[in-house]
C-alpha cells in the first residue's frame, strides 16, 4: 500500500468560499463563466447522454442477439444506430473531453480562467441546446406521410439518402441542425483553448514546460478549426439542397454523392483524432504519476502529437476505399494512413519506457490506463489491417470496422476517461472515489468490453455488414452476436457501478486534500476543490514538474531540462 | 486565515519580462482559420462542379466582372487600417471618419452584389436551383456576403460608440481585432473573385 | 462461465461452415485479398506479441512492492537514440506493408479487361438488384448467374455498377471485396469463380429501411449450364396460356392493375422499370432479393402484403381480393 503523499505546508489549502443554497445555486450554475463549473457541466451533460446512447446500444444488441428477431422494427433500429452514433460522437465524446480540458488547462498553466470566459459559457450552452434539439426529434420530427421521428440516416448521413426525396419529413434536419450547433460550440471552445494556452501561461511556463495534456489539447483545438468547418459547410449545403432546391448532392442534376463523402470524412477522420488526442493527454498525466517517473521523451511526445495532428488531416479517404477512387487515389490514402501509425507507435513506446524502471502503483486510475495501453495497441493494429486497401475492400462497412472503432472509442478513449475521472475527481470535489467500487467497476467493465468487442470482429470476418436490423441464420453469425450482447449487459453493470461511485463518493468519499496522488503539475498545488480564483498567488515555474522540484529540492527537473 | 503563497524553485530566466501575445488577436486568428476552412469547402465545391452543369447558363454567359464592388471592398481594408492607426495615436475624430467611410464602402459592395443578383434572378431567370453553377455560385457569394453583413454590423456599432464619445485609445487593440476580421473578409473576396469571375469564366 | 464456453464452441462450429467467410476465397480477387490479409495479420500479430509482451513484463517487473522504501525511482527523461530506433523500425515495416498492398491494388483494379469478358450491368435499387447482360439481351433481377473460370479461355465477368437511387454496395465475400454502387457514377469490378455453386452476400452500404434484406445470390455455373440459362432468359414470356385458365385470368389481373407501372414482362404491355423484371420470375429460387423462398404460397403472401416480410420495401400492398391473388400467383408461377 503506497504511503500517502506528504502535504507540504507551502501548498495552498484554502477552503472554497461558502456556496449559496437553494435557487441561488441554480442561478449560479446557469450564469457561471467559471471554467471549472463549465467543465463540470460539460462532463455531467455528457454522462447523461452516455447513459442514453448506451441504452440505445443495448436495445440494438438485444435485437441482434438472435437471427430474424422482432424485438424492434427496422425503422426503430435504423434510428437507434443513427442516434447512438451521433450522440456518442457529438454529445458525449466532444463535451466530456473538452469539459476536462476546460477544467484542467487554466489550472495546469497557472491561470485564473480561460481567455474568454463568456465565450466559454456560450459554447457550452449552444452545444447543450444542440443535444436537446437532437432528442427533440423523437417527438417533433414528423413530416409528410408521418415519416418523421428521430433521424435514421446513419451518423454519417450519406447523400443522396439524406435528400428530401429519400428522407422526407424533418428527421434529417434535426440531425443537421443539432450537430451544427454542436460544431459551433466546439469551435468556440477550441478558440478559447488556443488563446488560453498561447496567451495566459503563468510566468516561467514556456511552451516546452507545459504539461503534455495542455500540448495535446492545443493540437486538438487546432485540428478542430480545420476539421469541424468542412462538416459545417457540408451541412449548410445539405440544408440548401433540402430546402432551397440546390443541387450540391443531387445526383439527378449532375451532383455528386461522393462529394458529400469527401467533405464528411475530411471532417470525420480528424474528428476521431480530436477524440483520441485528449485520451492520450490523460494517459500522459496518469502513467508517469503512477509509475513514479517523468514521462520518457517529452520532446518526442510533443513532436509525435503534432505529427499525428498534421498527418491525420490527410488520411480521410481510407473510409472511401470502396467508392472506386482508382489505384492512384487508393494508394495515396493507404500510404498516408500507414504513415500516421509511426508517430502513434512512438507514443506507445514512450509510455512503455516511462513504466520501465518505475514503481507502478495499481490504483484505479492506473488500472484503467493499463487497460488503455493494451487496448489501444490492438485498436491500432486492426487499424493497420484496415489501412491495407484490398483487405479493407472486404472489411469495410462490416462488423470488423465496428469492432475496430469501438475498440478505440471504448477500449482506449473511454478507459482513459474513466482513469481521468478517478484521478481528477478528488481535485474537482475534494473527495476520493471509492477504490473498492472502482475496482469492481474496472473488472466488470473490462470483462464486458472484451466479451463484446473482441468477438465482434468475427462476424465481420464472416461477412456480416453493419447497420442491418436483422440477419439470416446459417451465416455463422448468430452465436457471436449473442456473446456480444452478453458483454454489453456486463458493461452496463460496470457503468452503473461507476455512476453510483460518482454519486456515493460525493457525499461519503474520503477527504482528498490538495495532492492525494503525490503528483507534480500545478493543479495539485491548490486546494481541492480549487477556489474560484484558482491560485492565491499566480505561480512562477522553472521546470515541467514544479511540484517535483518542490518535493525533491536535491534533484529538481530544472537541472535536466 | 492568511493563505500561504506558493513558491516554486525557479531558474534565472524566469526573471526576464514575461510577455505573451494578445488573446483577442490570437482568438481572431483562430476564428479566421475556422472560417477559412468553411470557405475552402465551398470553393472546392465550386471548382469541382465547373463545367458539370447538365443544363442552364454558363458563367461566361451571364457573369460580369464586379469591378466597382471589388474596388469598394478592398479600399475599405485601407480605411479600416486607417481607423486603427488613428485610434492608436489617440485621434478619435479621424478614427470616427475612417470607420464611417469603411461602413459606407462595405455597404456599397453589398449594394453592387444585390444589384447583380437582382439582375441574374429577374432578368436572366438564374437561381440557386437552376443548375450546379447556380448552386455553387449563389452559396459561395452568399456566404461571403453574409460575412460582410456581420462585419458591417460590428463596424457600425463601433462607429456609433465612436460618435458618442465612448471610444478611446485604450480600445485600439480591440479595434485591431475587428479590423483583422475585416481584412479576412476582403481576402476571401479576392479568392472568390479569382475563382468565380476570372477562372470560372 | 460454462454457458459462455458452450456458446464459444457453438460459435466456432457455426462459423466453420460460414458461406460468407472472407477466409474462404473462391475467385481470384478474393484470393489476392486473402494472401495480403495473411501477411498483414502475421505482421500485426508479431507486433502485438512483442509490444504487449514488453508491456506485461514491465508492469510486473516494475510494480511497487509492499517492501518498498517509498522513495521515487531514478528519473529518466529520454534518449534520442532509442527514439530514433523505434521510429526507423516502424517506418521500415510501413514501407514493406505499403509495397505489398500496392501490388494487390494494381493486380485487382488495374487489370486490363480481356476482350471476351462477360459484361454485366448492375443497377442498385432500394432494395433489389437489377442485372442486364447487354450483349446477350438478358434482363433479370436479384439472382446473378455467371460462368465459372475456364483456365483455357479466361472469361471473367466484369460488373459495371451504378445506382438508380441511393448508394449501395455489392459484397460477396468469397468472390471479391466490395464495391459501391453510386448514383451518377459507374464503378467496375470483376469476378471469376473457380467452382460452380451458389455464393451469398448482401448490400453493404446502408441504403434505407430494408438495407438488411437486400441480399445477393451469385450462381456460378459451368459454361454449358450458363449457356442454357442465358437461352432461357432470352425468351419472351409465353403468349399462349390457354391450357391454364387461372393463369390466363391472372395475366389479365396483372395487366389491368398498377403492376405494370413498376414491372416488366417481355411479350406483354408491362414495361415498368421501377421494380424487378418479372419475365422469368419462376426461374428464381427466391423473391424479394433473397429474403423469401420462391414458393407459390410465399409469393402470394408477398403480393398480398409486402410489409409483412420487408417492412419499408417500396412495393405497395396491392389490395387484391383472394381470387385475384390466386390468379396472379398462378400467372407468375408460369413465368419460367
Amino acid at each position: 500500500m503506497a504511503k500517502e503523499a506528504p502535504v507540504l505546508e507551502a501548498i495552498d489549502q484554502t477552503a472554497p468560499a461558502g456556496h449559496s443554497s437553494g435557487p441561488g445555486v441554480v442561478y449560479e450554475w446557469l450564469s457561471t463563466v467559471d471554467h471549472k463549473k463549465i467543465g463540470i457541466m460539460y462532463i455531467v451533460y455528457a454522462l447523461i447522454f452516455l447513459v442514453l446512447a448506451g441504452a440505445q446500444a443495448l436495445l440494438m444488441r438485444i435485437q441482434l442477439a438472435v437471427p430474424n428477431n422482432h424485438f424492434v422494427t427496422p425503422q426503430v433500429f435504423n434510428r437507434l444506430f443513427t442516434m447512438h452514433g451521433s450522440t456518442m460522437v457529438f454529445f458525449v465524446g466532444i463535451p466530456i473531453l473538452f469539459g476536462f480540458g476546460n477544467y484542467l488547462i487554466p489550472l495546469m498553466i497557472g491561470a485564473r480562467d480561460m481567455a474568454f470566459p463568456r465565450l466559454n459559457a456560450f459554447s457550452f450552452w449552444i452545444s447543450a441546446f444542440g443535444g436537446i434539439l437532437l432528442y427533440l426529434s423523437y417527438f417533433a420530427g414528423s413530416g409528410l406521410y408521418g415519416a418523421g421521428s428521430a433521424p435514421d440516416v446513419g451518423w454519417f448521413a450519406y447523400a443522396p439518402l439524406t435528400a428530401k426525396v429519400f428522407s422526407p419529413g424533418h428527421s434529417t434536419d434535426y440531425w443537421t441542425l443539432s450537430i451544427l450547433m454542436s460544431g459551433i460550440g466546439t469551435t468556440g471552445t477550441a478558440i478559447n483553448i488556443v488563446a488560453t494556452v498561447i496567451c495566459m501561461r503563468c510566468k516561467g511556463m514556456t511552451m516546452t514546460r507545459m504539461p503534455l495534456l495542455v500540448w495535446l489539447l492545443l493540437v486538438t483545438s487546432c485540428m478542430v478549426f480545420v476539421a469541424v468547418s468542412p462538416l459545417t459547410a457540408a451541412q449548410i449545403m445539405l440544408t440548401l439542397d433540402r430546402y432551397l432546391g440546390s443541387h450540391f448532392f443531387d445526383t439527378q442534376a449532375g451532383g455528386s454523392a461522393v462529394l458529400w463523402m469527401h467533405f464528411f470524412w475530411i471532417f470525420g477522420h480528424p474528428e476521431v483524432y480530436i477524440l483520441v488526442l485528449p485520451a492520450f493527454a490523460f494517459i500522459n498525466e496518469i502513467v508517469p504519476v503512477f509509475s513514479r517517473k517523468a514521462i520518457f521523451g517529452y520532446s518526442a511526445m510533443v513532436a509525435a502529437s503534432v505529427g499525428i495532428g498534421f498527418i491525420s488531416l490527410s488520411v480521410w479517404a481510407h473510409h472511401m476505399f470502396t467508392v472506386g477512387m482508382g489505384p492512384a487515389g487508393n494508394t495515396f490514402f493507404v500510404f498516408s494512413t500507414m504513415v500516421v501509425s509511426v508517430p502513434t507507435g512512438i507514443k506507445m513506446f514512450n509510455w512503455l519506457a516511462t513504466i520501465w524502471g518505475g514503481k507502478v502503483r495499481f490504483r484505479t486510475p492506473m488500472m484503467f490506463a493499463v487497460g488503455f495501453l493494451f487496448q489501444f495497441l490492438i485498436a491500432g493494429l486492426t487499424g493497420i489491417m484496415l489501412s491495407a486497401a484490398p483487405f479493407d475492400w472486404q472489411l469495410s462497412a462490416s462488423y470488423f470496422v465496428v469492432a475496430h472503432f469501438h475498440y478505440v472509442l471504448v477500449g482506449a478513449i473511454l478507459f482513459a476517461l474513466f482513469g481521468a475521472f478517478y484521478y481528477w475527481y478528488p481535485k474537482m470535489t475534494g473527495r476520493m472515489m471509492s477504490e473498492t467500487l472502482g475496482k469492481w467497476h474496472f473488472w466488470f467493465f473490462i470483462v464486458g468490453f472484451h466479451l463484446t468487442f473482441d468477438f465482434m470482429h468475427i462476424p465481420g470476418l464472416l461477412g456480416m455488414p453493419r447497420r442491418i436490423y436483422t440477419y439470416e441464420a446459417g451465416r455463422g453469425w448468430e452465436y457471436w452476436n449473442l456473446i456480444v450482447g452478453i458483454g454489453a449487459i456486463v458493461q452496463a453493470i460496470g457503468t452503473l457501478i461507476f455512476v453510483y461511485n460518482l454519486v456515493h463518493s460525493y457525499f461519503r468519499g474520503k477527504i482528498a486534500g490538495p495532492d492525494p496522488w503525490d503528483a507534480w503539475t500545478l493543479e495539485w498545488s491548490t486546494a481541492s476543490p480549487p477556489p474560484s480564483y484558482n491560485f492565491a498567488v499566480e505561480p512562477t515555474v522553472g521546470s515541467r514538474r514544479p511540484l517535483w522540484d518542490l518535493k525533491h529540492p536535491e534533484d529538481p527537473d530544472s537541472s535536466y531540462e | 486565515m492568511m493563505q500561504t503563497p506558493v513558491t516554486f524553485p525557479v531558474s534565472v530566466d524566469a526573471e526576464a519580462p514575461w510577455v505573451l501575445p494578445n488573446r483577442g488577436i490570437v482568438g481572431m486568428w483562430c476564428l479566421i482559420a475556422a472560417e477559412a476552412a468553411i470557405f475552402m469547402i465551398f470553393v472546392v465545391a465550386y471548382i469541382y462542379y465547373l463545367g458539370k452543369s447538365l443544363t442552364g447558363p454558363l458563367p461566361s454567359q451571364i457573369l460580369e466582372l464586379p469591378i466597382l464592388g471589388t474596388i469598394c471592398l478592398l479600399s475599405s481594408s485601407l480605411t479600416v487600417h486607417a481607423a486603427v492607426s488613428t485610434l492608436r495615436k489617440g485621434k478619435v475624430q479621424r478614427c470616427t471618419v475612417a470607420l464611417a467611410v469603411t461602413v459606407l464602402l462595405g455597404a456599397a459592395f453589398l449594394w453592387t452584389t444585390a444589384a447583380e443578383w437582382h439582375h441574374l434572378i429577374y432578368e436572366e431567370g438564374f437561381t440557386i436551383r437552376t443548375n450546379l453553377f447556380g448552386t455553387t455560385y449563389y452559396s459561395l457569394v452568399g456566404l461571403h456576403a453574409s460575412h460582410v453583413v456581420v462585419g458591417l454590423l460590428f463596424l457600425t456599432v463601433t462607429f456609433l460608440f465612436s460618435v458618442s464619445g465612448r471610444l478611446g485609445e485604450m480600445h485600439a487593440e480591440r479595434l485591431e481585432v475587428l479590423s483583422l476580421y475585416w481584412h479576412f473578409v476582403d481576402a476571401v473576396w479576392v479568392v472568390v473573385f479569382l475563382v468565380v469571375y476570372v477562372l470560372g469564366r | 462461465m460454462a454457458a459462455l464456453l458452450g456458446l464459444l464452441v457453438n460459435a466456432r462450429q457455426a462459423s466453420a461452415g460460414s458461406p460468407t467467410s472472407i477466409f474462404d476465397p473462391a475467385a481470384t480477387p478474393a484470393h489476392s485479398i486473402f494472401s495480403l490479409s495473411m501477411l498483414v495479420l502475421s505482421v500485426t500479430l508479431i507486433i502485438f506479441l512483442v509490444v504487449a509482451g514488453l508491456l506485461l513484463y514491465a508492469l510486473i517487473r516494475f510494480r511497487q512492492r509492499s517492501t518498498d522504501s517509498g522513495q521515487d525511482p531514478a528519473q529518466v527523461y529520454g534518449s534520442n537514440q532509442i527514439e530514433l530506433s523505434w521510429t526507423v523500425i516502424p517506418i521500415l515495416i510501413v514501407v514493406m506493408l505499403f509495397l505489398s498492398t500496392t501490388r494487390v491494388i494494381l493486380e485487382t483494379e488495374a487489370k486490363p479487361k480481356p476482350d471476351n469478358a462477360l459484361n454485366v450491368t448492375v443497377i442498385g435499387h432500394q432494395f433489389w438488384w437489377e442485372y442486364r447482360y447487354p450483349k446477350l439481351g438478358v434482363v433479370t433481377a436479384n439472382e446473378l448467374h455467371i460462368p465459372i473460370r475456364d483456365p483455357n479461355r479466361p472469361t471473367p465477368t466484369y460488373l459495371e455498377m451504378s445506382s438508380a437511387d441511393v448508394t449501395h454496395s455489392f459484397w460477396v465475400p468469397r468472390l471479391a471485396g466490395k464495391t459501391d454502387l453510386i448514383p451518377n457514377r459507374v464503378n467496375t469490378m470483376w469476378l471469376d469463380p473457380s467452382e460452380a455453386g451458389l455464393y451469398l452476400g448482401q448490400c453493404a452500404q446502408y441504403c434505407g429501411t430494408q438495407h438488411a434484406k437486400m441480399l445477393l445470390r451469385v450462381y456460378a455455373q459451368t459454361p454449358q449450364d450458363f449457356a442454357a440459362w442465358v437461352k432461357q432468359q432470352q425468351q419472351p414470356s409465353r403468349a399462349d396460356l390457354s391450357d391454364q385458365p387461372l393463369a390466363e385470368e391472372g395475366r389479365m389481373v396483372f395487366l389491368h392493375n398498377a403492376c405494370i407501372n413498376c414491372h416488366t414482362v417481355t411479350g406483354t404491355v408491362a414495361t415498368g422499370r421501377f421494380g424487378p423484371d418479372l419475365t422469368h420470375l419462376a426461374s428464381r429460387d427466391t423473391i424479394a432479393s433473397g429474403a423469401i423462398p420462391n414458393t407459390p404460397k410465399q409469393l402470394r403472401a408477398w403480393i398480398a402484403n409486402p410489409d409483412e416480410f420487408k417492412p419499408g420495401s417500396l412495393m405497395p400492398a396491392m389490395h387484391l381480393n383472394n381470387h385475384d391473388l390466386d390468379a396472379v400467383t398462378a400467372y407468375l408461377t408460369t413465368l419460367h
